[in-house]
């Protein structure tokens, strides 16, 4: 197939195209409107429907419908626009329903910005609706990245019945690369229990409340399960130069590839340093920063927050060696102050 | 063929979960009996609501969706986008369609979306316990009105009205059940609607004054006797909008 130089929310939306994905139900908002604005051409063209909701609440509950009535859909947004569909998305991982959420995220809280930030993490990989769930959340990191996280986004919502998040700095989805187009996907998943009429079988029931307090329980077991087999499956991380790492930094995203041009010259300058960039925030590759515990002596997480994930790798390293934490908002830090970063905690903690 | 009164297939056969006197169970029925006739039990996708109406999909026998509060309209619009032949409407109480879920209902008729709702207005939120509704009336004691809805509170919504105004709302009817005569109207009406949309034509909406004797300090006679003589002054019945093709 073509190598094509698309900007990165086109190359999310054309990822869902050829995905299969034929419904996309969306609401306008920067920076995530050009995914909303190609599939509104593109739809049209493979028999899909693109439809403009009235809001982000609406959009999400038209994917929660067309999910249950067996379809490949998708919503996006930003920011304040997912903090608006967290409802919607915990009906839907409540019912099981395969779909796919795109943040093309900016900065908060409020308003905030339309300037790159990470600063959703919290609400996207720690359930930000209400009651017990989890989201499978990708983190893409090229152009490249949005749409084959876009196929692989809609075969581990069908495979495991569940919503997944791709999370991207509005930056990603604004900057054009080349990109290779994949093939269309092909394989499509049984949904015996979709809503589609009840021709030659019993009814069908999507639905989320349950009064009975074992049942209630029930279904939150059965749920805990199900994320339990995806963590068990699913996390993924890209590792660079770790093996004999004793400085491990963990950064995702657009990011990450600026923290691993500084990591080359950190190396170049002495220190054993090396990068885990999670592919997967949820569900956490605590696993795979645990690997890194026998030669490292100091991890540094870098965000455009506050510092959300840091709390995660705290987690994984569970007190064996001092985490640190260096972010910044609403601009993506160049290769030399991210190299100075590292530096500093390197000196602090006796490495360099 | 069995004469007399039958329980339509469309319908589960369990005790309802109403109270005594409620008209949710006679409304219930006629869109039972209507599917029934139109031959589309088997076609239909119904989306519930939360409120009263919130276990419809275990009294009806066709594919069912337990949305979120006021977000049935989005939800059907999902399901018909991707389902365009099939049968999909709502089953909405006042609380939930006319208040959380206005949004949702006006821009299902402003784009003309090929779906019917079915509206219960007995004029307050009856699950909850009985708070004023938007299409609570003037004077009206609830449970968070209880000198009366006064000018502080506004004035009731009536629904109808405003969506007949949308181009893309092609059938609106007010009907009620406190009478044989008026549950044959309502019948008429769901069927209208259901046509309207199997005939493409628009967006449709059917309102049924209802009574929540529990809720108003009635017994069943009384409310049905109230829904006559109060409401349909200020809610008042008919077909405000009918497509030639189902006429």
């Amino acid at each position: 197939m073509a190598r094509v130089l698309m900007k990165g929310n086109e190359a999310l939306g054309e990822g869902a195209v050829i995905a299969g994905c034929r419904y996309f139900f969306g609401y306008p908002i920067t920076p995530q409107s050009e995914v909303a604005e190609y599939l509104a051409r593109r739809l049209p063209q493979v028999d899909g429907v693109f439809l403009q909701a009235e809001s982000e609440v609406a959009a999400i509950n038209m994917v929660y419908g067309g999910s249950a009535a067996g379809a490949r859909v998708m919503t996006g947004s930003s920011g304040p626009g997912l903090s608006l569909k967290q409802e919607g998305i915990s009906f839907i991982a409540e019912a099981e329903l395969p779909c796919v959420i795109a943040n093309i995220s900016r900065g908060g809280p409020g308003l905030g910005g339309i300037q790159p930030a990470q600063s959703d993490y919290f609400q996207s990989c720690k359930g930000g609706g209400h009651g017990d769930y989890r989201l499978i959340v990708l983190a893409p990191s090229s152009v490249q990245e949005m749409m084959d996280f876009a196929l692989l986004a809609f075969d581990l919502a069908d495979r495991y019945r569940t919503p997944v998040l791709i999370m991207s700095e509005g930056m990603l989805g604004q900057m054009m690369e080349p990109v290779q187009v994949r093939e269309p996907v092909t394989e499509r998943y049984e949904k015996p229990w979709a809503t589609t009429g009840c021709i030659n079988r019993e009814p069908n029931i999507v639905n989320t409340l349950h009064l009975l307090p074992t049942e209630l329980e029930d279904r939150n077991q059965h749920l805990f399960s199900k994320y339990a087999r995806i963590a068990a499956e699913e996390k993924r991380a890209e590792m660079v130069m770790t093996e004999d790492a004793e400085l491990v930094v963990v950064a995702y995203g657009l990011l990450s590839r600026v923290v691993k041009k500084a990591i080359t010259e950190v190396r170049a300058r002495g220190v054993k340093a090396g990068l885990i960039r999670p592919l997967t925030l949820w569900p956490f590759p605590d696993t795979h920063i645990q690997k890194c515990l026998d030669t490292a002596k100091l991890f540094l997480t870098i965000e455009i927050s506050m510092g959300q994930m840091v709390e995660d790798v705290k987690l994984a390293v569970n007190g064996r060696v001092p985490v640190e934490f260096y972010g910044r908002i609403g601009v993506i830090p160049s290769p030399q102050e991210i190299e100075r970063a590292i530096m500093a905690v390197a000196e602090r903690g006796g490495l360099a | 063929m069995p004469k007399g009164y039958q329980r339509p297939s469309t319908l589960v056969e369990r005790p309802w979960h109403f109270c005594p006197g409620c008209n949710h169970g006679i409304v219930h029925r006629l869109v039972a009996e209507v599917i029934d006739e139109m031959g589309l039990q088997k076609e239909t996708v119904g989306v519930g609501s939360v409120g009263c109406g919130v276990f419809s999909y275990e009294y009806f026998n066709f594919d069912g969706i337990g949305p979120s509060h006021g977000r049935a309209p989005a939800v059907a619009t999902g399901v018909k986008r991707v389902l365009p032949d099939r049968l999909v409407f709502t089953y909405q109480g006042d609380g939930d369609l006319a208040a959380i879920g206005t949004t949702e209902m006006v821009h299902c008729a402003v784009r003309g979306e090929l779906i019917s709702i079915i509206f219960i207005n007995n004029t307050l939120y009856g699950m909850t316990g009985g708070q004023m509704a938007p299409t609570t009336m003037m004077g009206q004691v609830t449970t968070t009105t209880p000198r009366g809805r006064g000018q502080a509170q506004g004035h009731p919504f009536r629904v109808c009205e405003m969506l007949a105004t949308a181009e893309g709302a092609a059938y609106v009817a007010r009907t009620a059940v406190y009478s044989p005569a008026q549950v044959v109207r309502t019948k008429k009406a769901i069927r209208r609607a259901f046509e309207t949309q199997m005939a493409g034509l628009g967006f449709s909406l059917v309102e049924v004054l209802s009574a929540c004797p529990t809720n108003w300090g009635m017994n069943p006679l009384e409310a049905l006797k109230f829904v006559e003589e109060e409401m349909t002054p200020v809610f008042p019945l008919g077909e405000l909008k009918v497509p030639e093709g189902v006429k």
